[in-house]
């Protein structure tokens, strides 16, 4: 076991152990701030790995979009604090669920990896690509899956801004009333008569501002 | 450095990740449960990339990382303006609430 092994075993740990409070912390905000921890440390395994320019991408759009818009998400929608009002009553279900899947799927890989199904399996030195390689890589095999991606992302960024947008018609009629509630408020004593003596009209709003 | 470790952190992730997609209620909370299985899965393509094939000249497992982070970064704004718009119409975000499609 080298100081490479152990030094991913310490990034493993610290992530794994944050992403558990992520979904047991009955605090939403404590949730936001351990699932920011949990990516930084997944950033930390890239590091391991020797994909430098995946770990600076993952710090950059994980913990530095991702997790403030998380954070915006929670305290834009007010949610009850506690374990009760954050978790349903299938808490058994799902740990039955994800424990048979993680036993499964770690017996299988262990197995995998135990038999040489994988072929050479131990590599001594981690080598990663160099970043001109993957600058090369993406605008040579990778061009059309990158130009889609971008539209992918124009089509999200609009999508989500007309979602979250309030309903137009509603908010503008609002605003309008209010206006003319607060124009006709210092009328309240009584239509005063127009400067050529005949009577205002009771129902316009903008007769009534011209006549004060 | 064997594969081993890799492969099981992102196992541990992605089964965190599912439990709380099943016990958790509030809908924002569902969905940092899916970035954690986005990401085991990222940990995965760039585990079998560098050490079972570090010699592949298109690097399609860091590619498919940095793919999958972008549609996530996407998922996410789209997700997050439902959910908005979810407190806004019905002012709740529980996941058990919405049954409306349900038949």
């Amino acid at each position: 076991m080298t100081g490479h092994d152990v030094i991913f075993v310490l990034v493993g740990l610290l992530t794994a152990s944050a992403a558990i409070l992520t979904v047991t912390s009955k605090n939403l905000v404590h949730a936001a701030l351990f699932l920011a921890v949990t990516l930084a440390g997944v950033a930390g395994v890239f590091l391991t790995l020797a994909a430098d320019f995946l770990a600076l991408v993952q710090l950059l759009v994980y913990v530095g979009a991702v997790a403030v818009l998380f954070l915006f998400g929670l305290m834009l929608t007010r949610a009850p604090i506690g374990r009760e009002a954050l978790d349903n009553q299938k808490r058994g279900l799902a740990i039955a669920v994800s424990g048979g899947l993680f036993v499964l799927l770690s017996t299988l890989i262990i197995g995998a990896v135990g038999s040489g199904a994988l072929g050479e399996t131990s590599v001594a030195e981690v080598a990663g690509p160099r970043i001109e390689d993957i600058g090369i890589a993406t605008f040579a095999e990778w061009v059309l899956p990158f130009e889609v991606l971008s539209m992918l992302l124009l089509a999200a960024l609009i999508g989500a801004i007309v979602l979250a947008r309030p309903e137009s018609g509603e908010s503008g009629e609002e605003a309008e009333v209010t206006r003319i509630e607060m124009g006709d408020a210092p009328s309240s004593e009584g239509p005063q008569p127009l400067p050529d003596g005949s009577a205002p009209e009771l129902t316009s709003g903008q007769g009534t501002e011209g006549s004060s | 450095m064997s594969p081993l470790g890799p492969l099981l952190l992102a196992t541990l992730l992605f089964c965190i990740g599912l439990y709380g997609v099943i016990a958790r209620r509030n809908a924002v909370l569902v969905l940092i449960s899916i970035e954690l299985m986005l990401n085991a899965v990222n940990i995965n393509l760039v585990a079998f990339q560098n050490l079972l094939f570090p010699d592949e000249v298109a690097v399609s497992g860091l590619m498919f990382a940095l793919f999958i982070t972008g549609v996530a970064a996407a998922e996410i704004g789209v997700g997050l303006a439902i959910v908005f718009n979810m407190f806004r119409n019905r002012a709740s975000i529980d996941v058990d609430d919405v049954d409306l499609m349900r038949w």
